[in-house]
């Protein structure tokens, strides 16, 4: 994708600062809300998994296990429905005035990020005070590994927005299929809890989500994170062919259709 | 530079709105899978344009007009790059600002300092650039004690004002304007008038799409006429102009037809139809207005009374002339005889946009030939503000004491 230039720089700092103030105006505790969130949903599943149903298998330093993959997800959540109605949301501007269409969905993926980097600085306190043992030989593929989930979030959020403008249903499909995704991904419950009764359930590592997650656990809170190379071997390499693959399909869809937001949306 | 460079090319564009391509369920998109699926598409949509070409050169005042779904917004739109055309080029020389409204992007439920930042931005200002003439923009709004109010508590009056504050500051070396004089009241019908003012003065480059032949006549070096999705007129702007009023005297004389009778009545054009007025020429010229008028007679009549009216631009009866209160005589006319008046009187109307009716009858004022309302229209650009319908020049005299 091409850098930005000046003008859509500030199109599209203006869409964040508007979008943000618009998000936030008439809540009292404002964009604490965005750091509750994640924490409350946290602990939540900390109670009902850990407490009553007791399937953390025994995995050290649960707490930052659980949060870094609830993050993560909501990261993944935000970008993607955020983008369903990205492009619909801003047609009043699309029909009157030919910004870059792509802008309309990076910025909606702009307080996702803001957040996302918001609850590292949470996490990172609850790492220090648990004291969670970090790799760090392998702290340099942190970044790489949140560019990778970037990406993804951003491919299938261009997707979902240029398809919803011809279809509606979409963001009925991609709520059901979120919920379905969710329990799917090794977040609230270790992975051997999975392979123990299901061989065949390693391949929801090949989810690139279970492989982002996975791997950053491995790094950054217990070496016990059995992560997509443990458990797939050489298959755990589909990522470098499945992420930019979508990413190519993304932005070949997104192009074709944004000829026809303005008259279509 | 050569002022005869084109800026913008049109090469042969067509655009095809297609309903069933549009927004619809996965339910229609499975089962038009299991129709034959170009005919459907192609029995449902229709050309909005069909192979339009043209040219606008640098410094040129552009027209475009048509009547409402003529497919002149559709092509602006086009070359605004929002639609992209089915067929056909447009080649865009310089950058482009389109105003497809006022206040693109203005949102309800944030401030009025917050929007101006928000519509700048997407005017192409960035923030530095906004900050610096923030003043400048609020001041001309007159709009000082209201920045920090949601714009949902701000009057339409006061958003139009607002975002005609920001749009004026756009630098850009097309701009293209499409009927934003269609909102507003006279006095910022005025200051439209004065933004295209200063437009042609400065020699930018804009296309304007409207209905308001005052506004061709008075700004545009040149024009074209689309009539469904055709051009069926270029040139000056006196000629479409007059061709496109014809669209309407045309579509009355057909319904004269239809109905059989020419007394057929009309909230446009009326009369017996034994005299009719062709459309009057309206110069400003010299703080003069003059208003010409050819009457055609379709059978013989006895000496006919000749007369227009003005109207202002809320519709009031500014004044009326007609020859015999001003003492005129006029001769007796057979079949087939034409007369031609010239009506001069002093400018002494405001700023506006004033419609101009033509009429004839016979002396008892009994029988009206012919009642034409609407058969010009002109515009007056005046400095000053006056919230008076009248703008003449005043004198007085001041004593002391």
């Amino acid at each position: 994708m091409q850098i930005l230039s000046k003008t859509n720089k500030s199109i599209l700092s203006a869409m964040v600062r508007s979008d943000f103030k618009l998000r936030y105006q008439n809540s009292v505790l404002g964009y604490l809300w965005s750091l509750l969130r994640p924490l409350l949903l946290s602990v939540i599943l900390y109670i009902v998994f850990v407490k009553f149903l007791r399937i953390s298998g025994k995995m050290p330093h649960y707490a930052s296990y659980l949060l870094l993959g609830i993050m993560c997800w909501t990261f993944f959540i935000e970008i993607t429905m955020g983008g369903v109605g990205a492009v619909v949301g801003k047609g009043d501007l699309i029909r009157k005035i030919s910004i870059p269409r792509y802008l309309t969905v990076v910025s909606t993926s702009a307080s996702a990020l803001i957040n996302f980097g918001l609850n590292f600085i949470v996490l990172f306190g609850i790492m220090l005070i648990t004291g969670v043992e970090v790799q760090v030989k392998l702290l340099i593929l942190v970044p790489l590994l949140l560019a990778e989930l970037y990406a993804f979030s951003l491919a299938i959020a261009f997707i979902l927005s240029a398809a919803f403008v011809k279809y509606r249903d979409i963001s009925f499909i991609w709520e059901v299929f979120t919920q379905m995704l969710f329990y799917l991904t090794p977040i609230i419950y270790p992975v051997n809890l999975v392979l123990d009764k299901y061989p065949a359930g390693k391949y929801i590592m090949l989810n690139p989500l279970a492989q982002i997650i996975q791997q950053l656990r491995y790094i950054l809170v217990t070496s016990q994170t059995q992560t997509a190379g443990h458990v797939l071997g050489w298959m755990s390499l589909t990522p470098l062919l499945t992420i930019p693959l979508i990413c190519i399909v993304a932005v070949r869809y997104f192009r074709s259709e944004s000829k026809s937001f303005a008259e279509n949306v | 530079m050569s002022d005869n460079k084109a800026v913008i090319t049109v090469q042969g564009i067509s655009k095809y709105f297609s309903p069933s391509k549009g927004q619809g369920t996965m339910k229609q998109a499975v089962t038009s899978l299991f129709k034959s699926g170009k005919d459907t598409i192609m029995r449902d949509g229709y050309w909005a344009l069909k192979d339009v070409s043209f040219e606008v050169k640098k410094g040129e005042f552009f027209g475009i007009v048509g009547r409402n779904g003529s497919g002149k917004s559709t092509l602006l739109k086009m070359i605004a790059g929002i639609y992209e055309p089915t067929d056909g080029k447009i080649q865009v020389d310089g950058k482009i600002v389109p105003f497809i409204e006022l206040g693109v992007g203005f949102n309800n439920e944030l401030s009025g300092k917050d929007n101006v930042y928000l519509n700048g931005a997407l005017l192409g200002f960035t923030r530095k650039e906004i900050t610096e003439m923030y003043d400048d923009i609020v001041a001309f709004a007159e709009l000082q004690d209201h920045m920090d109010v949601k714009l949902k508590n701000f009057s339409s009056g006061m958003q139009v004002r607002l975002a005609f504050s920001i749009a004026i500051r756009a630098k850009s070396d097309i701009l293209l304007l499409d009927e934003v004089l269609a909102v507003g009241d006279s006095a910022f019908q005025r200051k439209c008038y004065e933004y295209f003012m200063s437009l042609k003065k400065n020699k930018k480059t804009v296309i304007l799409v409207t209905h308001d032949m005052g506004a061709v006549r008075q700004y545009c070096d040149t024009a074209v006429m689309i009539e469904e999705g055709n051009i069926v007129k270029r040139g000056k702007p006196e000629q479409v102009a007059q061709a496109y009023q014809k669209l309407f005297i045309d579509e009355i004389e057909d319904a004269k037809k239809k109905n059989g009778s020419l007394k057929n009545e009309s909230d446009l054009r009326w009369g017996s139809g034994k005299l009719t007025a062709e459309t009057p020429k309206i110069i400003i010229k010299d703080n003069k207005i003059i208003i010409s008028c050819k009457y055609t007679a379709s059978e013989d009549i006895e000496a006919p009374v000749l007369g227009f009216t003005i109207y202002g631009p809320s519709g009031t009866n500014i004044l009326e002339g007609n020859t015999l209160r001003e003492n005129y005589n006029t001769e007796p006319m057979f079949k087939n005889d034409s007369t031609s008046i010239v009506w001069t009187l002093p400018n002494i109307l405001a700023s506006g946009t004033y419609h101009v009716a033509v009429a004839c009858c016979d002396q008892s004022t009994t029988e009206f030939y012919d009642w034409f309302n609407e058969a010009g229209s002109f515009i007056i650009v005046k400095e000053g503000n006056t919230a008076g319908v009248v703008d003449p020049e005043l004198s007085a005299t001041i004593k002391q004491g």
